[in-house]
Formats: C-alpha cells, sequence, structure tokens
C-alpha cells in the first residue's frame, strides 16, 4: 500500500500513472471475487458507506452499493429529495452529519464541479466521487482504462478515440486525463461546439470527422449525447448528428476487427451508436459494468480499507 | 485652533505635479499654506510619501439590507486600513439604491458611522433590471456621483442609449459593468484551458469585449462619458485604446486580481478565486498592465465584494461571486506594477487612485491644494509586509490574498485633518 496514501478519490487528473496503476492491479484482484459463488471478502466489514446521490443515478450507485457488499461493508442509499439539501440546508452541513453517524465513506453525485473534493477537504470521512457536473467521473474512467488494458494487455501507444458531447462529459475527462497518464493516444470526436479545438491543450487531439479516425482506432468510446440537458445551439439536432457522428453499422465495418466498442451507458440505440453495433462483437459495454465493480471495489479498498488486510 | 504640520515626507501630489521633501500643513479639516511656527501638532513623515487620499470608486458597502457581509462602519474601517479616505458606494444593496430615498439613508447612515469619505452611486434602471431608468433628476440632488447597474448590465442597448443620454444632462457618468448575458451564460470563470479541465462552464472574453465595444459606440454617438468598470479582458484593453486614441469619452478601471492571478488558481475549486469578471490568462494580464502603463486605463479599485463564509463555502457554481480588497489593493498594485514590474511610477500609481478618479466623478478631492478637505494618506513604499485575513477590519474574509507578501502600504490615513487609521 505504500503508492497510495490517499484516503479520497476526487479525480484522475490529480493521480501519478503508478497510482492508476496500482488501482488497476488491484481491481484485477478483486475481479476474481466476483467471479466466485460467495462473492464476498471481509476487506470492510464493520465500514460504513454512504451512497449520497444529489444527483439522480441507478447504474453507478448501484455498482458502489454491490462493491461495498461484496466487500462486507454497511451500505446507506441518500438521494437528494430525501436529504436536508432540500431543506435548505448546505452540502457541507449535510455531509458533517453524515460524518458524525460515523460514515466512513461517503461515495458523492453531485451537480457541481468541484464538489467531491471541497468535502474531501474538509471531512475525515472517506470521499469518493461518483461524478461531479462535469469534471470527472473517476471510477467510470478507470473501469474504462481497466477493460481496454485487460483486452490490450496495456495502454501505451493505443489509439483511443472518444467520440460525442466531451464538452459537458465527466467521463471524458476522467478518461482523457488517466489515459493520457498512462501513454494513450487520445482522439476526441465530435462537433466542434462540444469538442472545441482548445481541448488540444491538455494533450489530446480534435476531430470533428468520425470517418477520419476510424482506421486507425484501438478503441471507440461513445459518449451519450445528453440532449435533454443541453441548449439546443450546440448541434442542429439528432438527425444531424447521427448523420455526422453516429456509429453507423457501415462505420463500424471500416474499424479494425480488433477494435473495441465501448460506451459508459445509458446508450441511446440510434444516436450515438446503431442498435446492432451496440450488440456486436467488438463490443464491450456490458463487461464495462462488470468491471465497474471490481475497480469500485478497489478504489474503496484503497481508501478505506484498512492496509492491514491483504487484497484477495 | 490646531494647526497640523507633516514634517519631512515626501509630498506627492500628481494634481499639481508636485514631487518633493517639505512640510505639509493642514488646519480646521483643510489643506493650507505653509505657516512655520505656528503648528500645535506634528506628524513626523520622514522617509514616508505624502500623498492625496486614495480614492476607491468602486466598494460595495452591502447597506442598507446585507450587514451579515458588511456595514458602512466595517467598511470605511477597511477602507482607512488600506489608505483609503474616500469610497465610491455601488448600489446593488437592498432596496437597490435607485431613490433619492435610499440614497438619503446612505449618506445619513455614512454620517453616523463611517470613518471615511462615503460617495454613493445611483442605479441606471429600476431594480437594477435593465429595462427602465431610474429617477436621475431626483438621485443627483440626493447627491450621487454616478450611475451604474454594477453587479448587472444592461442588455437592451437602446435602454442603454437613454440612460448616457438622459445621465448628461446631469453631468453624470455611467459606469458599466460589461457582461453580455447571453455570451456568458452561466460561465464562472475565464473559459479557457482551465475551465475545460476542470468542467466549469466558462465566460469568455467575447462577453466582456461586446459590451466594451458597445459602450464605445455609445459614448462615440452622444459625445457623453462611459467608464467601463472592472476589465478583465486584453481584447478590452486594445478596444478602448484605440477609442481613446480617437477621443472617445470612454475609460476603463482595473482591480488588482485581474493583475495578480490567474484562471489557473480555480483548480482548487476555492470560492475565494471566483469573482465577477473572472481571473483570466497571462496574456490578458500583461495586456492590462501594458494599459495601464500606457494610459489606456486610468483608474485602480478593488470591487470589494464581501460575503459571509457561510454563503463563500459551498459548491463553487453556488458561490457567490466576489472578494474582498479595500486592504490590500494598493499594496497588491504597488508591489506589481511600481516595485517588481517597473511599468509606472509611485507619481503615476497614486494619481490612479486620487487625481485620475476625482477628474472622472468630479470630487473635490484628490489634491493637496490648500482650501480643499485635508484628505491625506502616509504611504511607506519600502516596507513588506504580508497580508493576515484574520486581521482584516472587515466583516468578511473572502479573499484569495491570504498570506501573500507585498513591499509598501499606507501606514497612516488622515480624513478632514484627522487620523482615522494608523499602522500599530
Amino acid at each position: 500500500m505504500s503508492i497510495w496514501t490517499r484516503k479520497d478519490l476526487t479525480g484522475l487528473d490529480e493521480l501519478s500513472a503508478e497510482e492508476i496503476t496500482f488501482l488497476l492491479d488491484t481491481a484485477r484482484a478483486f475481479k476474481g471475487v466476483g467471479e466466485r459463488s460467495l462473492k464476498k471478502v471481509p476487506a470492510l466489514r464493520g465500514k460504513t458507506l454512504v451512497n449520497f446521490f444529489v444527483e439522480p443515478s441507478t447504474r453507478t450507485r448501484t455498482s458502489f452499493e454491490v462493491a461495498a457488499m461484496r466487500l462486507s461493508a454497511d451500505v446507506v442509499n441518500i438521494s437528494a429529495t430525501a436529504s436536508s439539501l432540500q431543506k435548505g440546508e448546505t452540502l457541507k452541513d449535510t455531509a458533517l452529519n453524515l460524518q458524525a453517524l460515523r460514515a466512513d465513506i461517503i461515495v458523492l453525485r453531485h451537480s457541481s464541479p468541484g464538489s467531491s473534493k471541497f468535502l474531501a477537504e474538509r471531512l475525515d470521512s472517506s470521499i469518493i466521487n461518483a461524478g461531479d457536473g462535469a469534471h470527472e467521473h473517476p471510477t467510470q474512467g478507470l473501469l474504462d482504462i481497466f477493460t481496454i488494458r485487460e483486452k490490450f494487455g496495456k495502454i501505451e501507444g493505443l489509439n483511443i478515440a472518444i467520440v460525442g458531447d466531451i464538452l459537458f462529459s465527466r467521463v471524458a475527462r476522467s478518461n482523457i486525463f488517466g489515459l493520457l497518464k498512462l501513454g494513450a493516444k487520445v482522439t476526441l470526436v465530435g462537433p466542434s461546439t462540444l469538442v472545441p479545438k482548445r481541448f488540444e491543450k491538455l494533450g489530446v487531439r480534435v476531430s470533428h470527422r468520425i470517418d477520419d479516425i476510424l482506421a486507425e482506432a484501438d478503441v471507440v468510446n461513445l459518449l451519450r449525447i445528453q440532449h435533454e440537458r443541453q441548449r439546443k445551439e450546440y448541434f442542429p439536432g439528432l438527425g444531424e448528428y447521427i448523420a455526422l457522428f453516429g456509429l453507423t453499422k457501415a462505420r463500424a465495418e471500416k474499424l479494425k476487427p480488433s477494435c473495441l466498442i465501448m460506451h459508459p451507458g445509458p446508450i441511446n440505440r440510434g444516436v450515438e451508436i446503431d442498435s446492432e453495433v451496440a450488440d456486436g462483437k467488438q463490443s464491450v459495454i456490458l463487461e464495462q459494468v462488470t468491471n465497474g465493480i471490481a475497480v469500485r471495489m478497489a478504489v474503496l479498498y484503497a481508501c478505506a480499507g484498512g492496509a492491514h488486510i491483504p487484497a484477495p | 485652533m490646531k494647526i497640523t504640520r507633516i514634517a519631512n515626507g515626501r509630498i506627492i501630489d500628481p494634481a499639481n505635479q508636485r514631487n518633493e521633501v517639505a512640510d505639509l500643513w493642514l488646519a480646521d479639516g483643510k489643506i493650507i499654506a505653509p505657516q512655520p511656527g505656528t503648528e500645535t501638532e506634528t506628524i513626523d513623515a520622514t522617509h514616508l510619501v505624502v500623498a492625496p487620499g486614495l480614492i476607491d470608486i468602486h466598494v460595495h458597502l452591502r447597506e442598507p439590507g446585507q450587514s451579515h457581509k458588511e456595514t458602512i462602519a466595517s467598511a470605511t474601517r477597511a477602507a482607512a486600513a488600506g489608505g483609503f479616505t474616500s469610497v465610491v458606494a455601488m448600489p446593488n444593496t437592498s432596496p437597490t439604491a435607485d431613490s433619492a430615498a435610499t440614497i438619503a439613508w446612505i449618506k445619513d447612515k455614512a454620517a453616523r458611522t463611517a470613518c471615511v469619505n462615503v460617495f454613493t452611486t445611483g442605479a441606471i434602471t429600476k431594480g437594477l433590471k435593465g429595462e427602465e431608468l431610474a429617477p436621475y433628476g431626483s438621485l443627483f440632488n440626493a447627491g450621487v456621483v454616478a450611475l451604474t447597474d454594477d453587479g448587472h448590465c444592461v442588455q437592451n442597448h437602446e435602454v442603454m442609449r437613454r440612460a448616457v443620454e438622459y445621465a448628461k444632462m446631469f453631468g453624470l457618468v455611467v459606469m458599466d459593468h460589461c457582461q453580455d448575458y447571453s455570451l456568458v451564460g452561466d460561465g464562472i470563470m475565464h473559459e479557457g484551458e482551465w475551465s475545460l479541465r476542470l468542467g466549469l462552464p466558462g465566460w469568455p472574453r467575447a462577453g466582456e469585449e461586446m459590451i466594451v465595444a458597445r459602450n464605445i459606440l455609445l459614448a462615440e454617438l452622444l459625445d457623453s462619458p462611459i467608464h467601463c468598470q472592472h476589465i478583465s479582458s486584453g481584447g478590452s484593453v486594445r478596444l478602448l485604446r484605440e477609442a481613446r486614441a480617437r477621443g472617445v469619452k470612454i475609460s476603463g478601471e482595473v482591480c488588482p486580481h485581474h493583475i495578480a492571478l490567474t484562471d489557473a488558481e480555480l483548480a482548487a475549486f476555492d470560492s475565494n478565486f471566483k469573482m465577477n469578471p473572472p481571473l483570466r490568462a497571462e496574456a490578458d494580464i500583461e495586456a492590462i498592465i501594458e494599459g495601464i502603463a500606457d494610459g489606456t486605463l486610468t483608474i485602480l479599485c478593488s470591487d470589494h465584494a464581501p460575503h459571509a463564509a457561510y454563503e463563500k463555502e459551498v459548491e463553487i457554481d453556488h458561490a457567490p461571486f466576489g472578494i474582498t480588497g479595500l486592504e490590500n489593493e494598493f499594496a497588491t498594485f504597488h508591489d506589481i506594477l511600481v516595485h517588481k514590474r517597473r511599468v509606472i511610477d509611485l507619481p503615476r500609481l497614486i494619481a490612479l487612485y486620487t487625481s485620475e478618479p476625482a477628474r472622472l466623478l468630479k470630487l473635490d478631492r484628490g489634491t493637496l491644494s490648500p482650501g480643499v478637505p485635508a484628505d491625506i494618506t502616509l504611504i511607506d513604499p519600502n516596507l513588506d509586509w504580508t497580508f493576515d485575513k484574520t486581521t482584516s477590519l472587515s466583516l468578511s474574509k473572502n479573499t484569495p490574498f491570504h498570506g501573500h507578501t507585498w513591499r509598501g502600504r499606507a501606514v497612516r490615513t488622515i480624513v478632514s485633518g484627522e487620523t482615522v487609521w494608523s499602522l500599530s
């Protein structure tokens, strides 16, 4: 545990390549737990985890819940409507109350960028960022990277395309930060309003033509077009988006056979991805979900598990 | 009668192009001609600079209505500790200072509780809504020195045009917080690499420049002055330079944070680095410093915007914009502009805080001419000091400068002949 000394995971931007690799290696060890008939280890027995989801989520919350249960932690779920935030209490006060209840780990999903860091600096509990606005979603980034590494055995040198609404995507940011640290070549693809050229300052390439990147891609990670969130001026409509950037069957045929098709979910069939492509051989979308549990177990264990209990 | 001799200081009075070691004489709250031998009090100013009392034309006093953030009493004490003898109050109080009654309330409260001069501004539009003009005639009669919707920006160009045109009848300058709402949207930090990295909504330079350009065109159309508040973008400086060269009655002011800090500071999501307009990039800092050096930007100020700790200590996108500044602004500017970068000299720095704002707002201040009120700031330009927010006299401590060290500061503040603050 000498590499990992943090009590929190608020983002991948602040982690070193060694720390990211440590989490991925730990996740690989934990993945085996999920394959057993008795899917449980005592690593977090007696610890209390609060899933504090101020923004709605089913997939991520459930994944954290399953991960915590497999580590034998006790789990409490709190949603925005059930919390005192509705009554005007500040985030800090609500979190201090959770700490006073002796929550060892708070998994936070919140619409404000920096909200996890905000709590991490003020609380003794471990804070795990489950998505803070458009900033980061580090466990999603880690599970994407884990899935890629599992298939290719490495990250360095791979051509990874992330397609879609990058500007508003915390998944994209965590992927960008993590992948670049591990030596991947990252290309962001999408309309110039959602993937402005200035993203290149982060060390990635920007392309506005998906057809240009298909042949060389080792991974195509498709992000959901969050059309319900967006002001419509970002692009003229879904029809035009599909025509320009959708991973249609015809486009998917230009991919290398080894190219992975990924998506953090929930997918919009027929929008960013054709239905058949989502279900096709190259799609690892459901493996991502399975890997998410192992990655989250690793993160919970690293941040809050006693370093005295060896990983399985 | 008390006659005071401020002895042996370097008198710097930009309005009179004076810069010499000499004695300054005061009596009855006014500057007087030297009367050797008559003094009843002597203040030793050896090695100090004797300057006209500094003027900050952009301060949020928060009264009436927001006395949990600041009061006229606490703000003016902070002002005195920063070397200021006059502050100009912004009208975004509760109620808005858009009527003679509210102006009268502020003046009355200031008369009873302020330790420096408080000048008032009236709103451009009723309730700062950008729709209907406030009653400038009665505001003028109540004593406002300018009009502004600061914190808000009149979006409708026709409304702004009529505001400037109507204000001209009273000789009132219209001061504008330059922000195009449609371009800025819910932006909370400079739109650039850091906003992309942090996932925070961007506030693009063009959101300011668009309105600076609008104001230049209206000032030119109406041949009437418009003052652009807290310039943050290098592009705004270029626009102002070009317009001023053509003789357009347009001016701009600068706050210390916009030349001391960049948007990279937001990386920790600390709301003490969140203000409006936002911290920008190194290139903007360079352009603004160049604009100060070449005379494009003629006024320095704080945009002192106190907020209670509990209001600021929330998620960054929920936190209010604004930081305090009265106690550090002169030192921050002195350290950067005069001491480190040497782009202007001390007399020019003092002019940017005295004769220039006095001229813009037609204040009977900002000079050491015999007969004017004896508002004087004693400055030690060689004193190195560290800002400790816990000792701040403001009710609020929302500063990004805690722990910063600067060279130079005010050491004594004299208002109408009375010392209201001195460095202990």
